[in-house]
């Protein structure tokens, strides 16, 4: 059940009128269209299954489990909004969110522009675009834990390669992995090493973009940087403001980089403030102290973060993000 | 729960786009690449830009598959050298293997992911195959709704659910093992189903009505006729979802407890707590078992590297 790149879009629901002209509604189902739908929720029973066991009642008992405490050995004790009142005053709280809200902000923008930026140029490249995609996409095979490796061995203060490259320019690079200033700059950064899979949306983006437009723009006058402002990105904003949404969704929920790099399972000798985002801080709560109900209480707490998040996207988006099929 | 936010989608583009789902070359999912005789559209006209292009790539290209041949070269290093940066060890070694082998039982966290990553990605292909088959085949009143319903579920962060997932898991009495991390995809996953499902929409509807005219029951068009012509995005489903599983680390975290039951990512973060920072600073050791737990990645990327490449352009393409 996890999706390996993130969430795709919700479309309207109404995928299905392809074919079938305006339906009658009609009070009862004809035999045949009895058939139809039941054959239909044959096929479609296992998720309906799944919904009811591991969404829907997660969701509700989640909400149940943060009005209690419960440390799974003895029952849940009702207490009300006991938790969400703890939360409030708790600091680990707001450090976390303010962990995940700063790396969230910085993180998104820079890779949404170092991911149009490589597909630009990938764009550029003629013949061998097939190979440079190659190369930008195999990062992303690496699993985040050996991510998280890498971030502690090339972002090393004294040895790493990043501060010896920086060193080169004369730069005396900061110690990423053990400075509290430079721990979320150094989680961004080696983010931007798994951009290839955006790089290859706006990729198939660009490639969508029709020539005479930018024919036309060229005729007018307009240089690169202004086909590119005024001609590439807006066409491309579909694909752009994907990568967004879906970048920030994951951003809020940064954990295995951050926590393979900076957090010990249980005797947590090298406990990390910098690196504590709310997922860490939930799973910590949830799993090693046992607090399910805080835990729940953190969960509620993120998700409404996140919803709120992106339904201000999506009404922005309205504004900035134009797609093909408007105009037919 | 939220509502889907409604996006405006040109009705059949998914279907458009899938049309042809065996057609293999990466450039079929955009229009045919730009004409390259008449460079004037998009190819930089002069010469030195082209250059400056082509450096930049080269550039990148450098900043991408330099940390990983890095950490190939480190893992044949003595301690010592682990570090110097040099991409040909000074000393060849192949110490490191042995002892990560004596000091871990790799084999057997091999064993294990390898397990949970073929169910895994089997079970949702197949579950996933079924639902998205369900609703682009069959026309039923509420299936507008119930698919908005499967879409809205991919907006939920897992973070809500992992807790009651694990209360189930735990009633169950199967917390330690590794089914937790597998069985939850016997049940279809709504972004596997949307994927799918575009591509089922872009087949023709003729060879199913000359079926059912034959007699073949919903099955056999599913089994017989659908899923051989959708190989390709299905193919593309278990690479996905193997590669999401075998790199997974927070749910091992959660569910497996005893060494011998760890998957690889979990049992490199049981050697990074152990041997790196905070622990015994043998970063051979990590180094190595990084390696160990990446190259398998790379193989199947390299198996299914078209798969790969067009799926994610795809995904994009979609939203």
């Amino acid at each position: 059940m996890t999706t390996p790149v993130a969430p795709a879009l919700p479309t309207p629901a109404t995928g299905g009128s392809r074919e079938a002209p305006v339906r009658r509604r009609r009070a009862r189902p004809s035999p045949s269209e009895r058939r139809e739908r039941n054959a239909a929720l044959r096929f479609i029973s296992p998720w309906i299954v799944g919904f009811v066991v591991f969404t829907a009642w997660p969701i509700l008992y989640s909400a149940y489990l943060s009005l209690t405490d419960y440390d799974v050995i003895n029952d849940p004790t009702f207490v009300g909004l006991d938790n969400y009142r703890e939360m409030a005053q708790d600091p680990k709280v707001a450090l976390s969110l303010w962990n995940t809200l700063v790396y969230t902000v910085v993180q998104v923008p820079l890779y949404t522009v170092v991911a149009l930026a490589l597909a630009l140029l990938l764009n550029q490249a003629a013949r061998s675009a097939g190979f440079f995609r190659t190369a930008f996409f195999i990062p992303k095979m690496t699993p985040p834990v050996a991510v998280g490796v890498l971030l502690l061995l090339l972002f090393n203060g004294q040895y790493g390669i990043v501060n010896e490259v920086l060193s080169w320019v004369g730069i005396q690079g900061p110690s990423w992995t053990t400075d509290q200033d430079w721990i979320k700059p150094g989680l961004v950064l080696i983010s931007l090493w798994t951009v290839g899979s955006a790089v290859i949306i706006l990729l198939a983006a660009l490639r969508n973009v029709p020539n005479d437009l930018y024919d036309a723009a060229r005729v007018d006058g307009a240089g690169f940087w202004r086909r590119t402002r005024a001609v590439t990105v807006p066409m491309i904003s579909g694909a752009l403001f994907f990568v967004v949404v879906i970048n920030t969704i994951a951003g809020f929920q940064m954990f295995t980089e951050a926590y393979s790099a900076y957090f010990g399972a249980g005797n947590s000798t090298y406990r990390n403030d910098a690196a504590l985002f709310c997922v860490i801080y939930l799973f910590q709560e949830g799993f090693q102290e046992l607090h399910m109900g805080y835990a729940s209480a953190l969960a509620w707490l993120l998700f409404v973060v996140i919803m709120l998040v992106t339904v201000v996207q999506l009404v922005v988006s309205r504004r900035l993000v134009y797609y093909e099929g408007e105009q037919r | 729960m939220t509502t889907a936010p409604s996006f405006p989608r040109p009705a059949v583009s998914g279907a458009g786009a899938a049309t042809d789902p065996a057609a293999g070359t990466p450039e079929t999912l955009g229009p045919p690449p730009p004409a390259r005789p008449a460079p004037s559209a998009r190819g930089p006209r002069r010469r030195w830009l082209r250059a400056v292009v082509l450096a930049a790539l080269v550039l990148a290209t450098v900043a991408f598959v330099y940390p990983l041949l890095w950490l190939l070269s480190a893992s044949f290093k003595p301690r010592a050298e682990v570090f110097d940066n040099r991409l040909v060890p000074r000393t060849f070694t192949l110490d490191n293997y042995v002892t990560v082998w004596q000091e871990a039982p790799l084999a057997l966290w091999l064993g294990n992911t390898v397990v949970v990553t073929v169910l895994a990605a089997g079970l949702v292909t197949v579950s996933s195959a079924l639902v998205a088959w369900g609703f682009a085949f069959f026309r039923f009143r509420g299936r507008g709704p119930l698919f908005g319903l499967v879409l809205a579920t991919m907006m939920l962060p897992g973070a809500v659910t992992m807790i009651p997932t694990f209360l189930i898991w735990n009633q169950l009495g199967l917390v330690g093992t590794n089914v937790p991390l597998w069985a939850g995809n016997l049940f279809a996953s709504a972004f596997y189903v949307f994927l799918l499902r575009q591509f089922f929409l872009g087949l023709p509807r003729e060879p199913f009505e000359a079926a059912r005219l034959d007699g073949a029951n919903n099955w056999q068009m599913f089994w017989r006729i659908a899923v051989p012509l959708c190989r390709p995005a299905l193919v593309l489903t278990f690479l996905f979802e193997a590669q999401a599983s075998w790199t997974d680390l927070m749910r091992p975290l959660i569910y497996l407890q005893d060494s011998s039951t760890f998957t690889i990512p979990r049992g490199l973060k049981a050697l990074i707590d152990q041997f790196g920072p905070g622990g015994e600073s043998q970063w051979e050791v990590v180094v190595t078992a990084s390696v160990i737990t990446t190259l398998p990645m790379i193989l199947l990327f390299f198996l299914g590297q078209r798969h790969f490449v067009e799926g994610v352009a795809t995904t994009g393409s979609k939203g």
